[in-house]
């Protein structure tokens, strides 16, 4: 077992472990948490199918996002949609047999990391050179945008640049996922890839990167438009109810 | 007008403005006296140890609303809202952008309730609750109109006003009050309306509208006060029982229950539909302003309960009512019961006057004469609380159709304005919000700016001279504003003033 083996081995663990507990906690903490009255943006869906269907459109689509900027909705998407891809071709680390719609995704992951790529750098174009964004930017944004593209550029080396041996990183993998450790190959690339992620999930829980969870609890966009048909009451609420 | 306030030239190119930083740092409302805050339970003054105890409200309102808290969490700066502004279009101050608004919220949240905040507050834009920030809250939280454009647009719905009344809150919570907002909530409880308009005065209007009427056209429409045994309650503005355009649209009002041979009323104990308890983000004062509506409505034996002309007071009565006060179908509680089980659940509780008349319209009750409006070339403008925060009819949208469908039943001349200035991305008068007061007519006046260019835009095309509009706030700010464009301030006016001109009183039989 190399030291760095061994580093990777229980970064990741932590890693992952924070990531986690950390959205654990924050998705119960949005969940426990009331919303007292009833505040959709309207038009807002009348039933709670609907409610669905609105977050899945905002979810897939980015349809208020659509709405608002083309450019920006062309690069947020196009960043969102290779990143499901990229994270999807990479279950071929953590599952053998490969799964085979998996297997199926594997060709267009590739391209996908492209698309990433591309996506941020546009995003991160537009904090430069649109005067309104580069008012509201604060260095962490900037330095978010440039982990994932770190992330993103050095996974593109790996496959294009040089040659990492794979099935050496998915023993490590599977190794991690079965408390079955293996040797991580010894590959400067493979090192950076693996700590800009471990550092990426570090943050998750305690960054704007909350968006994710945050859009399926936000009252605005989740709630159903049935406020004169049923009468909503928070628990607080309720108690300041007058007594008849 | 104002000799020192002048309207913003209209934009050629609406989209890429410069940012003038600071612009508007010195547009601030006259804040509340000891007087005005203590009436209404708030500190006289700004308190000893204001920092800690703001903090402390700040982390009350995170425990009780999920609002706040996500959307103080989920935002990341895209600036997808950021152009969305009305009050950022017309003065081009960057802290007039939402999330720039937002962030100085989000910038205390940050520093006091989070980790990173706390560690490393340079990096992710946290900062210390200091006095300068709080002339910043007064001064920003004070140009926002609290109309959720910003919020149609946000890949996470987060939404401004949320925001905006939070920090009012916890302003008034360390005795940094808002005089106009504040003044007027101590009114509807001392008085019974937000313009404070004695029960007598308010008896002696109504009759001097009958016989207004009566003049015109010889019909004995009734303007009834506190009549037990009505069918309906109505509950209107107060400023449409005298102030001009709003009153014409309250005898639009009574002719349609004339016509229709409804009996309804209204009452001195909630002679107002309004409820600025929204604007100041207190659930408090939104549930004890609502509640007078309940208590009305018990006292007079009502079967039904109708609001008339006014947004952000059609938006509570729609979404808040039931909550607040009962009024409205489906409770199970002894509480809700009582009111609900005396409301007619074969009628929308509470119903908006549009959906009414329309209703009247559908199955012919009215006797319209579309033609008496043809002098009138008319545009509809969308006010942001029923636009974004209600609705009215059975569908998603009815909000949009019913007040439209209203118009072109009584008039031969519509016309839309632009694409992306109605319906949910309409843009606000410049006045709501709680901003409706003199000393804020520059930021007024420039909040117009989008609305005025689409205006222009269909004077230009079509000769429209007539922009009605269901929000006595609305009414109230255009007429102050529109001369400052350069239109006559008698173009902005109800619906039902419309209705009033087309309905034929007597021709039915």
């Amino acid at each position: 077992m190399t030291p760095a083996t061994v580093l990777f081995a229980v970064l990741l663990y932590v890693a992952a472990t924070v990531l986690a507990g950390g959205l654990a906690y924050r998705i119960y903490d949005y969940a426990r948490t009331p919303a007292p009255l009833k505040i959709p943006t309207t038009p807002a869906p009348t039933t709670r199918g609907g409610v669905v269907l609105r977050l899945l459109r905002e979810v897939v689509l980015f349809e208020s996002l659509f709405r608002a900027n083309l450019w920006l909705w062309a690069f947020g998407w196009l960043f969102h949609a290779g990143l499901a891809l990229v994270l999807v071709r990479h279950l071929r680390y953590f599952t053998e047999p490969v799964w085979s719609w998996v297997a199926l995704v594997q060709p267009f992951g590739v391209y996908a990391g492209f698309a990433m790529a591309a996506g941020l750098f546009g995003l991160w174009v537009r904090r430069f050179f649109v005067a309104r964004v580069r008012y509201i930017s604060t260095p962490s944004d900037h330095l978010m945008l440039a982990l994932l593209l770190l992330i993103a550029l050095s996974g593109l080396a790996m496959k294009f640049v040089t040659r990492t041996d794979v099935v050496a990183v998915k023993a490590f993998c599977l190794g991690l996922v079965y408390f079955d450790w293996q040797p991580l190959p010894s590959d400067g690339l493979v090192f950076v890839h693996l700590g800009l992620v471990a550092a990426l999930m570090l943050v998750f829980p305690f960054s704007k990167l909350l968006h994710a969870p945050g859009l399926f609890f936000s009252p605005s966009r989740n709630q159903v438009d049935d406020s004169r048909d049923h009468r909503h009451l928070a628990p607080w609420a309720a108690r300041l109810d007058p007594k008849p | 007008m104002a000799a020192d306030v002048k309207a913003p030239p209209l934009r050629a190119m609406p989209g890429v403005q410069p940012l003038l930083a600071g612009a508007m740092a010195q547009s601030k409302p006259y804040v509340a006296s000891d007087k005005i805050q203590q009436a209404i339970g708030f500190p006289g003054e700004l308190v000893d140890g204001w920092q800690d105890q703001a903090i402390g409200k700040m982390g009350e309102l995170l425990g009780k609303y999920r609002s706040l808290k996500v959307h103080l969490d989920a935002c990341v700066h895209c600036g997808a809202c950021a152009d969305k502004c009305h009050y950022f279009i017309g003065t081009q101050d960057p802290l007039n952008m939402p999330v720039a608004r937002q962030d100085l919220m989000r910038s205390v949240y940050r520093r006091h309730f989070t980790l990173a905040g706390r560690l490393f507050p340079k990096l992710v834009g946290a900062r210390d609750f200091t006095r300068d920030v709080l002339d910043q809250w007064y001064s920003y939280f004070n140009q926002c109109s609290e109309c959720r454009r910003c919020s149609v647009f946000c890949p996470y719905g987060v939404d401004t006003a949320e925001i905006t009344m939070a920090a009012k809150a916890i302003m008034d919570s360390i005795g940094l009050g808002q005089k106009y907002s504040n003044e007027i909530i101590g009114k509807v409880h001392r008085i019974g309306n937000n313009l404070g308009l004695p029960g007598p005065a308010l008896a002696n209007t109504l009759s001097g509208l009958e016989e207004d009427v009566k003049e015109e056209t010889g019909a004995d429409v009734r303007f009834p006060l506190d009549e037990k045994g009505a069918e309906v309650l109505l509950v209107t503005p107060s400023a449409d029982f005298f102030a001009e355009p709003h009153v014409d649209s309250l005898i639009g009002y009574a002719k349609v229950f004339h016509q229709a041979g409804i009996r309804w009323t209204l009452s001195t104990h909630a002679s107002e539909a309004g409820n600025f308890g929204l604007f100041i983000g207190s659930y408090e004062q939104l549930q004890k302003i609502a509640l007078r509506i309940r208590e009305a409505a018990l006292d007079l034996g009502v079967r039904r309960i109708v609001v008339g002309e006014c947004g952000h007071a059609w938006r509570v009565a729609y979404s808040f009512w039931n909550t607040l006060a009962g009024i409205g179908a489906g409770g199970s509680d002894p509480f809700a019961r009582r009111l609900q089980s005396q409301l007619d659940s074969r009628y929308r509780q509470p119903m908006h006057i549009c959906e009414l008349t329309w209703d009247l319209i559908q199955r012919g009750a009215l006797v319209l004469d579309r033609d008496a409006n043809d002098h009138r070339i008319v545009t509809f403008h969308d006010s942001c609380n029923v636009a974004r925060a209600s609705r009215m009819g059975d569908r998603p949208g009815g909000q949009f159709e019913i007040p439209r469908n209203v118009i072109k039943a009584v008039t031969n001349h519509y016309v839309e304005m632009a694409r992306g200035t109605t319906h949910d991305e309409t843009f606000c008068c410049g006045g709501g919000g709680g901003l409706l007061t003199d000393e804020l007519l520059d930021l007024r006046v420039k909040g117009a700016l989008p609305r005025m260019e689409a205006l222009q835009q269909v004077v230009d095309s079509h000769g429209v001279n007539f922009m009605a509009t269901i929000c006595a706030i609305c009414k109230a700010q255009f007429s102050k504003v529109l001369p400052y464009y350069g239109f006559k301030m008698g173009m902005v006016g109800g619906i039902h003033q419309l209705v009033s001109t087309a309905i034929r009183l007597g021709a039915k039989h």
